[in-house]
C-alpha cells in the first residue's frame, strides 16, 4: 500500500485538499459532518486494494473557506463536480469511479451520481442527507448541547471525539475554529432540515447503489433508506441494496470501520 | 442627553415552575403557556405604558423584533409602532428594529418603516439588528452562515430604495427586483431616516457603524458594569477610525427601577426583576450558537480572549454575577439599578459618562411587573431622574436624532389625553 500523499486542487479560486492511498482501481470518498481532520482506519482497509481518493469539500478541515461563495444548491453540486475532476476521479469519457459518500458527502455523491451519471461506476451511499419526512424527522445536528454531540455522531462518542480531538502540536486557536467551519459549511449547504428536495433526482441514478445505514444512526432514522432505495428504483435504471451496520451510529464509518470497508468493497466487486 | 423608554413585552404569567418544567423561554417554548385572552390585556397594558412614557416626557419610545418568545410578544414591532404613531405627538419612535435578513423582498422594510414616518410626521428610528440566533436561524429558519451577507445586502437594497428617486432594478446575490419603487417615501429623506445598528461586541459592527455613520447600541442585559468592556472597545475603535467622541454615536440598554427609597425600590422590583432573569432568560444552550452565525474574526478573538475570560471567571464575584437570577447578585452585577431617586440620578450620570453613552434606552418595565408599578417608575423617573440628567453632554449635536416635520404643519392626533 503507498504512502498517504497530499495533494491541492483549486475550486472557484479556494484550495482544496486531496488525500491519495492505496493501490488498485480509484474509490473516491466524499465524508460525512465533521470531514476529515484526519487520516481514517476506514479509509486504510479501503486502501488494502482500492486507490482511495478523498477529497475536502469547501469549508471542511483541509478545505479552506471555500464555502463562503457557495449561495445555492447548485454552487454546491458545481463546486463539488469541479472537485471531484480535478482530484481525478475519472471523467464521463474515463467511464468514472466507484463513489462512497456519507452523511452529509452522500448527498454530494448521490446529486453527482444523478446529474452526471457517467462520472459514477457504482455508488456506495452511507446515511446520505437531503431527505426530510415530517412524519418522522432527523435530529436537527445545528442545535445540540456541546456534550450531545459525539454520542448523535456515533454510537460510541469517543470515536467522534478521536476525530476532532486535536493532534499534537495544533494552534490552540485555528484547530477548533477549524472544526467549527465544518459544521458552517455543512449548514451552509443543508440548514435547517437536511433536505436539499433530492427526491427529485433520485430516480436519475443509474449506478449499482448500496446505502449503508448504522442501526443506531440518531441523526436520520435507517427507515430513511427505503425512501432513498425506492426513488432510485423507480428511475430509470434502478438496481439498490440497502444494508445496516450494526453497533453503528451516523458516522458508520468510524464505529465500525472494518465493516463499513468489507460492505462497500462486497458491493465495488 | 436622551433618555428612551424600552418595552420588550414579556409574556407576564409564566408559571413558577416555568424552569423546571420548560427548557426554554424561546424557540419552542410551549403553547400552552400562552393564554390570548391574558394576552390581550398584556399588550393593551403594554402600549399603555409606552403611551404613558410619551405623556410624561420621555423623548422616544422603543419597541424591538422577536420571534417564538415568552419574554418578547412583538414578532411585528412595526405594529406596534404604527399604533403609537396615532397615539403620542413629539415623542420619537424608535423601532430596534427589523431583522433585515427576515423579509422577503427586504424592500417590505423599506415600505413598513416609509409609512411609520409617514404617519408619525417623520418621528422614525429605524434600527437595524441582525437578529440572535433565537429568532432568526431557529424561529425563522435562516441559515446561519448566510445571515450576516444577506442582511448587508437587505440594508443595500432598503437604504437604496430609499434614497434612490426613479424606479431601479436591483440584481443581488441573494435578492432580485426588477422594479423597486416603494410608495410611500419617508418624510425624513435627507437623506433617510436616522439608521442605529443594535449589535453584540464585534469589531466589524463597530467599524461599519462608523463607515456608514449610524448609532452603534449596545442592548444587554446585563447592565453598566458588564458594558464597559464593550462599550470602551467601541470607543476605542472610534478614535482609531479618527472618529470624534460624540456621546451619541451610541446607545445603551439599562434597567432602572426607582422608588422613594432603596428598600422600597428593593419591595417593588425584586419580584419582577427575578422573573425577569430567572424565567425570562431561561434559554435552552442548544440554541445559542448556531455553526457560521458568528464570524470566524471574532471567534478567534474569543479563543484568544479566552485566558482574561478564564481568569475573570476565576474571581467567584464575577462568576455568581453572570448568572444571577437573585436579587442581591442582579443588583450588585448592576443589572438593574435601583434606589431613590437622587440614588438613581448618580447612578445614571456614572453610566452615561463612563460608557460615554448619550442615548439611553431605560427598561422600566421587566418581568412580570404589573402596570400600576410601571407607571410609578416611569413617572417617579421622569419627574425626579430626568431633569436632572438631561443636563448631560450638552454640548455635543445629536445628529442621529429624528428630524419630524414643523409641529404647526402636522395632523391633529385624537384628544386621549383628558382620559388620562
Amino acid at each position: 500500500m503507498s504512502e498517504l500523499k497530499t495533494t491541492t486542487v483549486e475550486v472557484n479560486g479556494f484550495p482544496c485538499r486531496v488525500w491519495t492511498k492505496g493501490q488498485g482501481p480509484k474509490v473516491g470518498f466524499l465524508a460525512g459532518l465533521g470531514g476529515l481532520p484526519r487520516w481514517l482506519p476506514f479509509l486504510d482497509e479501503l486502501a488494502k486494494t482500492r486507490t482511495v481518493i478523498a477529497p475536502s469539500l469547501p469549508g471542511y478541515p483541509g478545505g479552506a473557506t471555500g464555502h463562503t461563495v457557495l449561495d445555492t444548491h447548485l454552487d454546491w453540486v458545481l463546486a463539488v463536480r469541479q472537485l471531484v475532476d480535478k482530484a481525478g476521479l475519472g471523467t464521463t469519457e474515463q467511464g468514472g469511479c466507484d463513489l462512497i459518500g456519507a452523511s452529509v458527502g452522500g448527498a454530494f455523491a448521490a446529486e453527482m451520481a444523478a446529474i452526471f451519471p457517467g462520472h459514477v461506476k457504482k455508488l456506495a451511499l452511507l446515511a446520505p442527507f437531503g431527505l426530510f419526512d415530517e412524519a418522522e424527522p432527523a435530529t436537527d445536528p445545528w442545535a445540540q448541547r456541546r456534550d450531545a454531540v459525539a454520542g448523535l455522531m456515533c454510537a460510541d462518542g469517543a470515536n467522534w471525539s478521536a476525530l476532532v480531538a486535536p493532534p499534537e502540536g495544533a494552534n490552540s486557536v485555528e484547530w477548533p475554529i477549524e472544526m467549527g467551519r465544518a459544521s458552517e459549511a455543512a449548514a451552509r449547504a443543508f440548514w435547517p432540515l437536511g433536505a436539499t428536495k433530492l427526491e427529485k433526482r433520485l430516480g436519475l441514478i443509474a449506478a449499482p447503489t448500496l446505502l449503508l445505514w448504522g442501526e443506531k444512526d440518531a441523526v436520520l432514522p435507517p427507515s430513511y433508506a427505503k425512501k432513498f432505495a425506492s426513488g432510485i428504483n423507480n428511475g430509470i435504471r434502478g438496481g439498490t441494496r440497502i444494508e445496516t451496520v450494526p453497533e453503528a451510529g451516523h458516522l458508520a464509518y468510524l464505529d465500525r470501520p472494518q465493516a463499513v470497508a468489507r460492505a462497500v468493497l462486497a458491493h465495488f466487486g | 442627553m436622551k433618555l428612551m423608554w424600552f418595552h420588550l413585552m414579556p409574556y407576564t404569567e409564566l408559571p413558577d415552575d416555568f424552569n423546571k418544567k420548560h427548557p426554554s423561554v424561546w424557540v419552542d417554548i410551549h403553547s400552552s403557556l400562552f393564554d390570548p385572552r391574558r394576552a390581550h390585556h398584556m399588550y393593551n397594558d403594554f402600549m399603555d405604558e409606552l403611551e404613558y412614557a410619551a405623556e410624561v416626557g420621555f423623548d422616544a419610545i422603543c419597541v424591538n423584533e422577536h420571534h417564538s418568545n415568552g419574554y418578547g410578544l412583538m414578532p411585528s414591532p412595526n405594529l406596534i409602532a404604527s399604533s403609537l404613531a396615532r397615539r403620542t405627538t413629539d415623542t420619537a419612535l424608535c423601532v430596534m428594529g427589523n431583522s433585515l435578513a427576515l423579509y422577503n423582498p427586504p424592500t417590505r422594510v423599506a415600505e413598513e418603516f416609509a409609512m411609520i414616518d409617514c404617519i408619525s410626521g417623520g418621528r422614525l428610528i429605524a434600527g437595524f439588528p441582525v437578529g440572535s440566533p433565537m429568532d432568526t436561524c431557529y424561529a425563522y429558519g435562516q441559515n446561519p452562515s448566510l445571515l450576516r451577507e444577506r442582511y448587508l445586502e437587505a440594508h443595500d437594497l432598503v437604504k437604496k430604495a430609499w434614497t434612490e428617486k426613479d424606479t431601479f432594478a436591483f440584481n443581488g446575490r441573494f435578492n432580485q427586483q426588477r422594479y423597486v419603487n416603494i410608495w410611500p417615501r419617508p418624510i425624513q429623506n435627507e437623506p433617510h431616516p436616522p439608521i442605529w445598528i443594535p449589535g453584540g461586541g464585534s469589531i466589524e459592527t463597530w467599524r461599519w457603524c462608523a463607515e456608514m455613520d449610524y448609532v452603534y447600541c449596545y442592548l444587554s442585559y446585563y447592565g453598566y458594569k458588564a458594558g464597559q468592556t464593550t462599550m470602551q472597545g467601541f470607543w476605542d475603535e472610534m478614535e482609531k477610525l479618527g472618529k470624534d467622541r460624540n456621546p451619541y454615536r451610541a446607545g445603551f440598554l439599562q434597567f432602572v427601577g426607582v422608588a422613594e427609597s432603596r428598600q422600597q425600590a428593593l419591595d417593588l422590583y425584586t419580584e419582577p426583576a427575578e422573573y425577569f432573569y430567572g424565567r425570562c432568560l431561561h434559554v435552552d444552550p442548544r440554541f445559542a450558537l448556531p455553526p457560521g452565525y458568528t464570524t470566524e474574526a471574532t471567534q478567534r478573538a474569543g479563543i484568544e480572549g479566552m485566558m482574561t475570560k478564564a481568569a475573570n471567571l476565576a474571581n467567584p464575584s464575577t462568576k455568581a454575577a453572570l448568572k444571577a437570577t437573585n436579587m442581591k447578585d442582579i443588583v450588585d452585577g448592576g443589572y438593574v439599578i435601583i434606589g431613590s431617586p437622587d440614588e438613581v440620578v448618580e447612578q445614571i450620570r456614572h453610566v452615561a459618562t463612563s460608557l460615554n453613552v448619550g442615548h439611553l434606552m431605560m427598561l422600566l418595565q421587566y418581568g412580570n411587573m404589573s402596570k400600576d408599578t410601571t407607571k410609578y417608575n416611569t413617572r417617579l423617573f421622569a419627574e425626579k431622574v430626568m431633569p436632572k440628567v438631561k443636563d448631560m453632554f450638552g454640548d455635543w449635536e445629536d445628529k442621529w436624532w429624528p428630524k419630524p416635520m414643523a409641529k404647526s404643519q402636522r395632523a391633529a392626533v385624537p384628544a386621549y389625553l383628558a382620559a388620562e
